[in-house]
Formats: structure tokens, sequence, C-alpha cells
């Protein structure tokens, strides 16, 4: 009943305080005037040269393999530990909140050293896994994927909790006296109730992922063709050729547009 | 049958009582809010475990603290009509109706054949297809009543059925759900703090106060000898028998004539009446209204802020007035006055 009348007051337009006005316009200015200055610096006739570059196809075939696989291990790990931060009650529960948090107030440089000492070659773990199969996290792929993970799966995780706290746990009850079992109850009322904080826990987590800069260079380093992901290639080319950096920017600016504006409105007002 | 004995402590609630309910049988759970009525119906549906007691369904022992023996949730044959009835938002009426019957293993196509089944006893197989949110009160109540008696439980609950309704939907609901409850031939357990709704749709009222049970009885056995002041409150409704006419009108057992608001035609039927809408007057009302008669006080009562007046006459019943009115009128044991109640203040159902 509340959702319908909530869905009802967006209708009601109000007039904002005289104070609002202008602040909300130097929010804005202060948003778009990087833009423009980026924009009126584009090398507008070489463009289409700059962006067939192999440094610039490389990597933004990298940053998007990495954002959307990091989006994909996030969901799939993500909304487990969500419904357990929501749902249960455990004594090391302030802990793990704490934890899914700190990847988020850390600086990822931060992340990128732990993550090393975790699964480098000589790391915790990634010492004896190197031992016995030879495979190495670090300065590979794998390595980008792992540090944008585990940058950007909080993001994904508290938006789900919130979502899922948010939504009324009654209609399980509902579903357990009809005979469902805990596993259909998770996935055919728990999950379709939590669609909207999944897309946009999902949404910030890639963008997140797609913006990682500090933990990709520190765990997997900048190799062109094999680590080096767009954040990396415009910080790089930032030194040495301006319009390629530009133009790269240009190309993430356009790929993070194209992603959001679509679901924003649908999704994002949460 | 259903035999709950319950013990419960859940923050500043001490639920404590014993409860039975036969086959075939409706019992009302009737109480102010916060008397522990929702939490009752969810300890014996398994979703608030017991401290203590024991809770049987046919023999089957479903929740017994002490011997260790819990049944879920979703293991109990039970049916269970929330408040706010709680369709699943993003599934048609069908599928809402079909859940049930999917969870418990069938085809899709089985579960739907047989819940368009249910939509067809409740008169909605035009609506098969409409999301909850596009039902009235009344075709949502159905669903939901659909819904919990499709997996073919052996016990309903139902937790303030009509609380979520407005008040002229209310009252064709009602009796709707009366003819809905009389086909289903488990026990019944219903939850309400409204007295009207307990007195036309249960076998049995009991009355929770605090957490334990203070009276239990027919409706007209708890009407007429209410056990505590706090019960005649809650239940100090004047329940008048007789037959009904197909012209709206209902002949008194007494011998009186009154006009009802809608009625079932040629049929026993009961006729409640709260107190407060009894109206007094000295002299004959003007224009006046066509349940009118003339009466006698017996009996004042002053019970806090209000005065309860018994009437003899045609119409025996007791009137509920302010100390003010009382004493504008100058009633006192012996007073002849006129009593007046509107057509729309009478609740005529089935006996």
């Amino acid at each position: 009943m509340t959702s319908r009348r909530a869905v009802a007051r967006r209708k009601v337009h109000a007039r904002p305080p005289v104070v609002v006005i202008p602040l909300a316009a130097a929010a804005v200015a202060f948003l778009a005037i990087p833009f423009i200055a980026l924009l009126q610096r584009a090398p507008w006739s070489d463009l289409r040269d700059l962006i067939g570059r192999p440094v610039v196809t490389d990597a933004l075939r990298l940053s998007l393999t990495s954002a959307f696989s990091a989006t994909g291990i996030a969901l799939v790990l993500g909304i487990p530990l969500a419904w357990v931060l929501a749902r249960t009650e455990f004594p090391g529960r302030p802990l793990a909140r704490a934890l899914v948090l700190l990847p988020m107030v850390l600086p990822p440089v931060v992340g990128g050293a732990a993550l090393l000492f975790a699964f480098g070659r000589r790391g915790l773990f990634g010492g004896p896994i190197y031992d016995s199969t030879g495979f190495l996290l670090p300065f590979s792929i794998w390595g980008v994927i792992a540090a944008s993970t585990f940058v950007a799966m909080p993001f994904l995780v508290i938006t789900v909790e919130s979502g899922l706290r948010a939504s009324d746990p009654r209609y399980e009850d509902a579903a357990a006296t009809l005979g469902a079992s805990r596993w259909t109850i998770f996935r055919r009322i728990t999950l379709p109730h939590a669609t909207p904080s999944i897309l946009a826990g999902a949404v910030l987590c890639w963008a997140r992922a797609l913006g990682e800069f500090g933990a990709t260079v520190t765990f997997a380093g900048n190799l062109q063709g094999r680590t080096q992901t767009m954040p990396l290639a415009v910080f790089l080319a930032l030194e040495s050729d301006r319009d390629a950096a530009i133009a790269l920017s240009l190309v993430l600016i356009a790929v993070s547009l194209a992603v959001l504006l679509p679901l924003r409105d649908r999704w994002l007002a949460v | 049958m259903l035999h709950a004995e319950v013990e419960l402590k859940l923050g500043d609630l001490d639920l404590r009582f014993d409860l039975r309910a036969d086959d075939g049988e409706i019992v009302a759970l009737l109480g102010p809010n916060g008397a522990g009525k929702t939490t009752a119906l969810r300890a014996v549906a398994g979703l608030q475990p017991l401290d203590g007691g024991r809770i049987t369904l046919d023999g089957t022992i479903l929740d017994d603290p002490a011997a260790g023996t819990f049944v879920p949730t979703a293991e109990r044959p039970i049916g269970f009509v929330f408040q706010d009835y709680l369709l699943f938002p993003r599934l048609t009426a069908l599928d809402n109706v079909a859940f049930g019957l999917r969870a418990r293993g069938l085809s899709k196509a089985e579960a739907r054949a047989r819940a368009q089944g249910w939509l067809e006893r409740f008169q909605l197989t035009t609506l098969a297809t409409a999301k909850p949110r596009a039902l009235s009160g009344g075709q949502a109540q159905r669903v939901a009543l659909a819904r919990a008696l499709a997996t073919d439980p052996r016990l309903l609950l139902l937790d303030e059925p009509l609380a979520a309704l407005d008040a002229t939907t209310r009252v064709t609901v009602r009796t709707e759900l009366r003819r809905h409850l009389t086909t289903f031939d488990g026990a019944r357990l219903l939850v309400t703090h409204d007295p009207i709704d307990a007195i036309v749709l249960a076998d049995r009222l009991v009355i929770i106060e605090g957490g334990s049970v203070t009276q239990m009885g027919t409706p007209a056995d708890v009407t007429a000898r209410p056990a505590s002041r706090y019960v005649a409150q809650l239940v100090g409704i004047n329940l008048l028998h007789g037959t009904a006419r197909g012209d709206r009108t209902v002949l008194l057992d007494s011998g009186a004539t009154l006009t009802v608001a809608d009625v079932l035609p040629g049929r026993e039927v009961a006729v409640a009446v709260r107190p407060q809408a009894v109206a007094l007057h000295r002299h004959q009302p003007e224009g006046s209204p066509r349940n009118t008669w003339e009466a006698s006080v017996t009996d004042l009562e002053a019970d806090r802020d209000r005065v309860r007046v018994t009437l003899a006459g045609p119409v025996a019943l007791t009137a509920e007035l302010t100390p003010a009115a009382v004493a504008e009128l100058e009633l006192a044991p012996g007073t002849p006055v006129w009593a007046t109640v509107k057509a729309v203040d009478l609740t005529a159902y089935e006996r």
C-alpha cells in the first residue's frame, strides 16, 4: 500500500526553498565543467584514428571483461552474503559488516597490496597455490578481475542488504505456509522482491569495477594487452600522448553513459 | 481438530492459553491490539516457535518444546490468510493460487489447472491474469482464501481478514467470507479486533486480553453474559433473533419488525446492533425513521464516561449514551422513551 502511494507522490511538483536552487546549480556546474573542458580539448579530427589504436582497443576489451566478470562474481557471492547479513543473527555479524565496508573506505592501493600479500607468488595462499599448480593470480587478467571484485563487491552487498531489509519478510512467511522450501522461498520470493536493489547494486558494482585503478595497478600491474585497463591506459597516456588520453577518456565516458542512462530512472531511483 | 496449549514470551507479551477448535468449527480470537492474537496464529502456523506447551492437529504433534518436536511451517497442513492478504505482487492471481501446489511438487500445468478450478469456485476466472495491485480488496481477499485452501489444508487460519477493507465493502465481503468459510470442513481459527466481525463469522468466541483467555463461548453467550467489564465494553452488542422477509425487513421473535440495509431473504437471521447506534428521545421523533419504537428504561449503569441504558419494550436492547445525554433526557428506571436505530447500523446475518 505504501509503495503505491510513494509512486503517486512522485507526480506532485514541489516548489523548492529559494536557497536550494543556486546550490543545486552550483553542484551541476561543478560536475559539468570538467567534462566540458575535456570535450573542448578533444582532438575530434583524429578521434577515429586514435580510438582504433591497439592501446585503446586492448584496454577497452580488458576493462569490459574485468568489469563484467567482477560484477558476475560479486552477484554470485555477494547476494548470499547480503542475505546472511540482512536476515540472520550470528556473533560475528558486526565484524562481517565491517569487513564488507573496509574495501570501500580503504585506499585501493592498500587493497592491492593486501591482495599481493595474500595471493602473490610468495603470498599466504598464493605461495602454496603456485608451488603445487603453477597458477599465479597477479599480473594476469585474473589479477585484474580479483582486484576489481575486491573493491567493487561491497557496493553490491550493501545495496542488496538494504533492499532485503526494506522488503516485507511476511511474504516469505506466506510462502512457507504454502509449503515452499527455504530454497524455493529464496528463489521465487526473496530474489524477485530484491530485484531492484540487485540491479542497482550490480550497476554500482560494475561502475566501480570499470573505474578501478589503485588495487589493479598494485596487484595486477600495467601490462598492455594483459592487465592494462582503461584507467591505467589513460593515466599512462597523460604522460606521453595527451590526445590519446582524451580519446580514451571519451570512450570511457561513452561506455559509462550507455550503461547508466537506460537504467537510471528505472532502477537507480531507490 | 486443533489443540493449542501455548506458552510464549515475546518482548512485553506473555502468551499463555489453551485453545481447541473442532473440525467444522469457526473460532474467533477477539481482543484489543497487542493482546497476542496474531502471535497465537503465528505459533500455530510454526512461524513463531513455542517456549512451552504443545500444539497438536488431528493427533499429530506440531510443536512440543519439552519433547523437542517442531514441524516446520512448510510441512504443516495449514492454510493462512494474512492481514493485507500478502498476495505475491509479481505473480498473477492464477499463479498466486498455484504457488502452493507448485511448492508441493505439482507440474506447472497441473498446478495451474487446479488453481483455475479454485478461481472458478471463488468467481475469479476473469481475473486469472490480473496482478494483485489491480484487484479490489474483496477480490484480493478471495484470491488469498483460494490460495490458502488450494493446498488442501486441515486447518485454516485467518488474521484480521476484513481489516484491510473500507467500511462500505466490508459488509458485503463479510457476508461472502462467511459463505466461503462454511464450505471448508476443517477447523477455522480467525483473529479480529472487531466484535461484529467475530459475532457474524464465528461459532465460538475466545476473548484474549493481555496474553490470556478471559472468556470463551458462543456469540450469544458472550454477548449476553460478558464475564468482565472489559468484555462487556468489547462485545456489549445487542443480538436480536428473527426471520428475514424478502422486503429487507426482519420479523423479530418478539413480534417487532426491523428494517435492515440488506438481508438474505426467508431465513433464520440474527441482527447485531451496537449500543452506541441506539438513539433515545423523550417524544416521538419527527420524520420518524423506520426503526422507531416505544420502550421504557429498566436500568442505568455508568461505565467510565458512558452510561449503558437497558430498555424493555417490543425490542429489548441496551443503548449507550453520554452522561450529558442521560441528564438532558432525565432518564431514570421507568422513564418512557422512543428508541430509534438507522437501518445501516443493523448487521443482519444468517444464523
